[in-house]
């Protein structure tokens, strides 16, 4: 069940295609083992599987002749159309599905072909077959395979949900799930007889995209797929290369609409089946004149035009009037008196409430649009809809702290308050410092204003905890991509795995703007089609089968107080019309995908942005989520040094070997997306960010709120300066991890770990050596985070100087062995302070005070319940040689009942993972406590 | 365009604005005469040095504060919203005379109906861009509720009004993207506001009498950037601030007698561009 395999079969068949002859007996080889497989596990549920296939194994019609029968029994007299109303290609003839280089759309041609066909397609049957024993899982492959292997991969599905019984709960989802859409849709049915077809254990999952024209993109995704995967495929199926603007929109219960999150499987975020995803633009181009490409352009107007219907962007009439005449321009050309009749019009729909009055404005101004190309007048739709005060906002219901309704909308600019149709305040990104959320509440905390002294924040009440989050994001997104040059570096690592972690990971504004220079194509065509109205379309078309329970679900879920679920409706109905019309927008796509590929990496890396954040633009935020309080007076801090060469294994050996052991385990599930992905979706009762500005080229130049004088307009001129740094070998990234601790159990944690004899006298050897030395480092590493911290914030914990009572110091040299960490023990008092420090003998001038030209600096805190990480991270250059540094500190505080060991230990494993290619070349812990009770020896 | 007019909605004066008309407080008595000539000095700037198609509508002598046009309507591109003004005693002076004004010059006219509503069109400041509603004595939130289901283009954002009668007793446009703006600390204080509601930004013009902040402006083909403002004999302070728009046609206007009963420049008429042929 390997990719490899997999891409074999897809060799396979496509010799087969050229050559049916010769490469028969592979496929008769494959559908025997298939057979064979079949009749083990089908055995007692498929009696009647067996019986019409009395013919030899070898001929793969017989497997053909099975499917209807094994359906749910009427799917076989259902015509072809019937089940498969969504496919394009419904019309071509069956030899034409061979040829399909485009076959990646459409997956299901195979479930149309008719008993009698099956004879001709021997071959591909056969090579199904092959494909469903070997392995069908890769879905990189999807594009390539045939679309006679997609069911194929259904089918496998399929047998992954009757016979798995691993993941009973999901089980029960599907089943359900199927079971829902069961009576309405034929495409079920035919997953029905799927059980009798080879046992995969590959999973599967059909998703559908509803597309801004009404039409509806299908595809299978492996189970465990990110959100990019199918953002891409729909992306490269649109033939839209400027992506970043969009996004995939599901919805959960009625009226949630949530964004998938590429850099997380889907499966983590959706919980229902089917997958059914809604195409949408996330992020509304202030100026989309400044869009690349037409294609982009013609989405914005496509959502617009959307948004209008539907309500959620209110215009007067005139407006309407006005925008509607546009989009008759760009689809249906110049105004002809002969073609456009009087009825013309009314095949479109302008507005939530359209009337005769308004439909004569629109035909008058169509007059006078005459000559406009398509794309101009799409322009021109844009230049007034931008205009629009609701023009890009997202809206949230939310009460005050009275507990008045009002909505929270946001926006390129900032958060914007309304109470009814009325903005009552704003708060422009610039305004804001910090942006939590905590269960049902959402916080901002804003700069004082003119005469203030004081930060004030301001609560308000979510419906929801889940509703209060979602508003977090949106707002994190909108800031990082409006507002910053480059996204937060922490999606590069995990830095943040103590606390609740959400990061806009995909290109900024400034980004995708850079990227979208580079394309290079030829204008794309496409065919524009899509605010015909529904009604007249829907007429007859047995084609609506399918689609109603899309449109059940999605009519239910559609968002907005108003009108919305009719506007979904009428998208969907005219989906189901362009089917009819036999126009869907269908492009190559293959000359795009070669060019987005080339525009990706040139425009610093893919958008998914997560994993090559390291070579682009150092980030300008300082984000912080945190779990909860931090009571700082206890601290313990580690600090690790990476150095490139030296691999440190930093253990902790808390005494019990086991201990680490645990630990590592739990560090791994803890990394893994699943877990963290799920807790991040439903647990996280808080997070925070703060739009916090500490290098200011960085951010996108600040519109000057208040109190200068007007007249001297600065305007937005963005500032872009990108500090783009290329780190050479040898570069050092240094990790400080701060630990603290409260309790006097963290004493005892210190006293275990200083177990072992050797390393006593070791560390009192290295405490000689290296104890001055140690000081003046951390000393410097302090004077270090002062002068890097451009903006010093308070969160930012120095360990330094502790009101020590007692201090105690181990230094540990060993840079290339597993260094087991020990503490001496010390006869305590009431221990207060206690500092080990680690480091590793590379360890140049790193901590020098020599600072060398500074690049960057960022500070990155966050903070879960019990512990706030810091962390710092520069880059410097010095002598010619660029060094970056990541100091990380943790502070943990807290009850006695914290596993201290256990948290450093996951730390430095983490800060390692982090930065594979870096090492540690310091690790400092610095506990303190409160005036301890009383301490074993 | 911001200040584009082809005609103004102006109403004649009663002899009752000199004993009847609102005011917030007592002052001088109004000379009826010299009320009366300003007026049709003003009248007479608009109709003839501007060229506006200027609709008077006649007197009535049971509305003491009738000539104050202003209130009773808010005009933006192809729609009249008619207004429930805040004061009971000027609920008439919205009377089918305004609106079949107005619908003669082919407007939307939208009423206002709600009689939780009140809202004066001196409450409302548009930029070109949004509309700024004073919460006063005379506006409520109801009212500019109404408004910004009127008009649902732009934004509609409410700023407090606490020391002045309208929110236009202190502000006004004085030229595309600039704002009129007094001195008082009430004045300041709301143009705070407005600008932190705002995603545009405005240049100011800070005017060193509130009074003289209300202003009036055009934008007359041919003859560009037109202001109407206080005269100098008036507020020579402030008048000296006008002078230093270059680029206007300044047109000072004085304006004493019915300023003591509260009013303004920008009262006493209702501009109105129509653009299309709508």
């Amino acid at each position: 069940m390997t990719t490899e395999v997999g891409s074999e079969a897809e060799v396979k068949k496509e010799a087969e295609k050229l050559e049916p002859d010769t490469a028969k007996e592979k496929p008769e080889e494959a559908s025997e083992s298939l057979e064979n497989q079949k009749t083990e596990e089908t055995e007692e549920t498929q009696d009647s599987s067996s019986s019409p296939v009395p013919t030899s194994q070898s001929s793969p019609t017989s497997r053909k002749e099975r499917d209807p029968s094994e359906g749910k029994g009427i799917s076989r007299f259902l015509p072809p159309w019937l089940k498969k109303q969504k496919s394009y290609s419904i019309a071509e003839p069956k030899d034409e599905a061979k040829k399909k280089a485009e076959g990646d759309e459409h997956v299901e041609e195979c479930e149309r072909q008719l008993p009698e066909e099956v004879a001709e397609l021997k071959g591909e049957a056969a090579a199904e077959n092959h494909q469903t024993k070997t392995d069908d899982k890769e879905e990189e492959k999807h594009s390539v395979s045939s679309a006679e292997t997609q069911p194929a991969k259904e089918d496998s599905k399929e047998i992954e949900v009757e016979k798995v019984t691993e993941e009973p709960e999901e089980k029960l989802e599907e089943e359900t799930g199927k079971r829902e859409t069961k009576e309405v849709q034929t495409t079920e049915i035919k997953m029905e007889k799927a059980p009798q077809k080879a046992p995969k254990k590959i999973k599967t999952v059909q998703c559908k995209v509803m597309l801004l024209d009404g039409t509806e993109y299908s595809c299978d995704l492996e189970k465990r797929a990110k959100g990019q995967v199918l953002f891409d495929r729909v992306c490269e199926h649109l033939n839209l290369l400027e992506k970043d603007y969009f996004g995939l929109l599901f919805y959960e219960n009625s009226d949630q609409k949530n964004w998938l999150d590429s850099s997380k499987e889907i499966k983590r975020q959706i919980r229902n089946f089917p997958w059914l995803f809604t195409f949408h633009v996330k992020f509304y181009p202030p100026d989309p004149s400044q869009l690349t490409e037409d294609i982009t352009r013609y989405f914005l107007c496509l959502q617009l035009r959307q948004d209008i219907v539907s309500g959620r962007l209110p215009c007067s009439f005139v407006t309407h009037a006005l925008l509607g005449s546009y989009t008759l321009q760009a689809e249906l050309g110049d105004y002809d008196p002969e073609e456009h009749n009087s009825d013309y019009i009314s095949e479109f729909q302008f507005a939530p409430n359209q009337t005769k009055e308004m439909e004569d404005k629109v035909v008058e101004l169509h007059k006078t649009h005459r000559g406009l190309t398509p794309a101009q007048a799409d322009s021109q739709f844009l230049e007034n809809a931008k205009r629009l005060s609701m023009y890009g906002v997202d809206l949230h219901h939310a009460k005050d702290s009275e507990g008045v309704d009002i909505m929270l909308g946001v926006c390129a600019n900032g958060l914007l308050i309304y109470k009814d149709r009325l903005r009552i305040n704003r708060f422009a990104w610039p305004k804001i410092l910090k942006i939590s959320y905590k269960r049902s509440n959402f916080y901002i905390k804003v700069r004082p204003a003119e005469l203030e002294q004081f930060e004030s924040t301001i609560g308000f009440k979510l419906p929801n905890h889940r509703a209060a989050k979602r508003l977090w994001k949106v707002c994190v997104e909108h800031h990082t991509f409006f507002r910053l040059i480059s996204p937060e570096q922490p999606a590069k690592g995990k830095f943040l795995t103590l606390g609740s972690k959400f990061r806009y990971s995909g290109r900024t504004q400034a980004q995708t703007r850079q990227a979208s220079n580079l394309i290079d194509r030829p204008a794309p065509y496409f065919e524009r089609t899509s605010s015909k109205r529904i009604s007249r379309s829907l007429d007859g078309a047995p084609v609506g089968i399918t689609d109603q329970s899309l449109l059940r679900d999605l009519s239910a879920t559609a968002a907005g107080p108003t009108g919305d679920e009719a506007a979904v409706l009428a998208k969907l109905k005219n989906g189901e019309s362009r089917e009819e019309d036999g126009s869907p927008i269908k492009s190559p796509p293959l000359e795009l995908t070669q060019d987005g590929k080339k525009v990706g990496p040139r425009a610093e890396g893919p958008c998914s942005g997560a994993r090559d954040a390291d070579k682009s633009s150092h980030e300008t935020l300082s984000v912080v989520e945190e779990k909860k309080r931090a009571e700082v007076g206890i601290e313990e801090t580690v600090v690790i040094n990476e150095i490139n060469e030296g691999k440190i294994q930093v253990a902790i050996d808390g005494g019990e070997p086991c201990k680490v052991e645990q630990l590592s385990k739990k560090d791994s599930s803890s990394t893994s997306s699943e877990s963290s992905s799920s807790s991040e979706s439903e647990d996280e009762e808080v997070g925070e960010y703060q739009p916090y500005h500490r290098v200011t080229e960085d951010v996108i130049r600040e519109e000057k709120e208040g109190n200068e004088d007007a007249k001297e307009v600065e305007g937005y001129t963005a500032k872009v300066v990108q500090c783009v740094e290329s780190v050479i070998e040898g570069s050092k990234e240094k990790v400080s991890i701060g630990h603290a601790q409260v309790a006097e159990e963290s004493l005892v944690e210190g006293n275990a770990v200083s177990g072992t004899p050797e390393e006593k006298s070791f560390t009192e050897e290295a405490k000689q050596d290296l104890r001055e030395e140690r000081e003046e480092e951390q000393l410097k590493i302090n004077g270090d985070l002062s002068h890097i911290g451009i903006d010093v914030k308070p969160q930012i914990i120095c360990c330094s100087e502790p009101p020590v009572v007692k201090t105690e110091m181990v230094t540990i040299s060993d840079a290339t062995q597993r260094t087991e960490i020990s503490t001496k023990e010390v006869p305590i008092v009431q221990t207060e302070t206690k500092t080990i420090t680690y480091e590793s003998p590379q360890l140049d001038g790193s901590a020098g005070g020599d600072a060398g030209v500074l690049l960057s600096a960022q500070t990155i805190t966050s903070e879960s319940v019990s512990t706030t990480t810091t962390t710092h991270i520069t880059k410097t250059v010095k002598g010619g040689v660029s060094e970056t540094r990541i100091e990380k500190r943790i502070v943990i505080t807290g009850d006695a009942d914290i596993d201290h060991d256990q948290a450093l230990a996951q730390a430095i494993k983490e800060a390692k993972e982090q930065h594979p290619d870096m090492s540690v070349t310091r690790v400092v812990v610095h506990k303190e406590t409160e005036l301890a009770e009383e301490d074993e020896g | 365009r911001q200040g584009a007019a082809h005609h103004a909605v102006v109403r004649a004066l009663p002899e009752s604005v000199c004993q009847q008309a609102l005011r917030v407080e007592k002052g001088g008595a109004v000379d009826f005469a010299r009320a009366e000539r300003e007026h049709q000095l003003y009248v007479g700037v608009l109709r003839h040095k501007l060229g506006l198609q200027v609709l008077e509508l006649p007197a009535d002598e049971s509305l003491p504060d009738c000539v104050f046009v202003e209130d009773a309507a808010v005009v933006c591109e192809e729609t009249a919203l008619l207004t429930r003004p805040g004061a009971p005693s000027r609920r008439k002076e919205v009377t089918e005379a305004m609106k079949i004004a107005l619908e003669s010059l082919n407007l939307n006219v939208v009423e206002m109906t709600d009689e939780n509503a009140t809202l004066d069109g001196g409450d409302v400041l548009f930029t070109g861009r949004e509309f700024f509603v004073g919460l006063s004595k005379r506006t409520n939130q109801r009212g500019a509720e109404i408004l910004a289901d009127t008009f649902k283009d732009y934004a509609v954002s409410t700023v407090p009004v606490h020391d002045s009668l309208h929110l236009k007793s202190f502000c006004s446009m004085a030229g595309p993207n600039l704002i009129a703006i007094g001195s008082s600390e009430g004045a300041q204080k709301a143009l705070k506001t407005m600008q932190q509601m705002s995603d545009h930004r405005y240049d100011k013009l800070t005017i060193p009498d509130d009074a003289a902040a209300n202003c009036l402006y055009l934008n007359i083909p041919n003859k560009g950037h037109v202001l109407l403002h206080r005269a100098p004999e008036e507020y020579p302070e402030s008048a000296k601030v006008f002078e230093k728009l270059k680029d206007h046609m300044l047109i000072p206007i004085a304006n004493i007698e019915l300023q003591k009963v509260d009013g303004a420049l920008t009262c006493c008429c209702i501009l109105i561009n129509k653009t299309s042929e709508l």
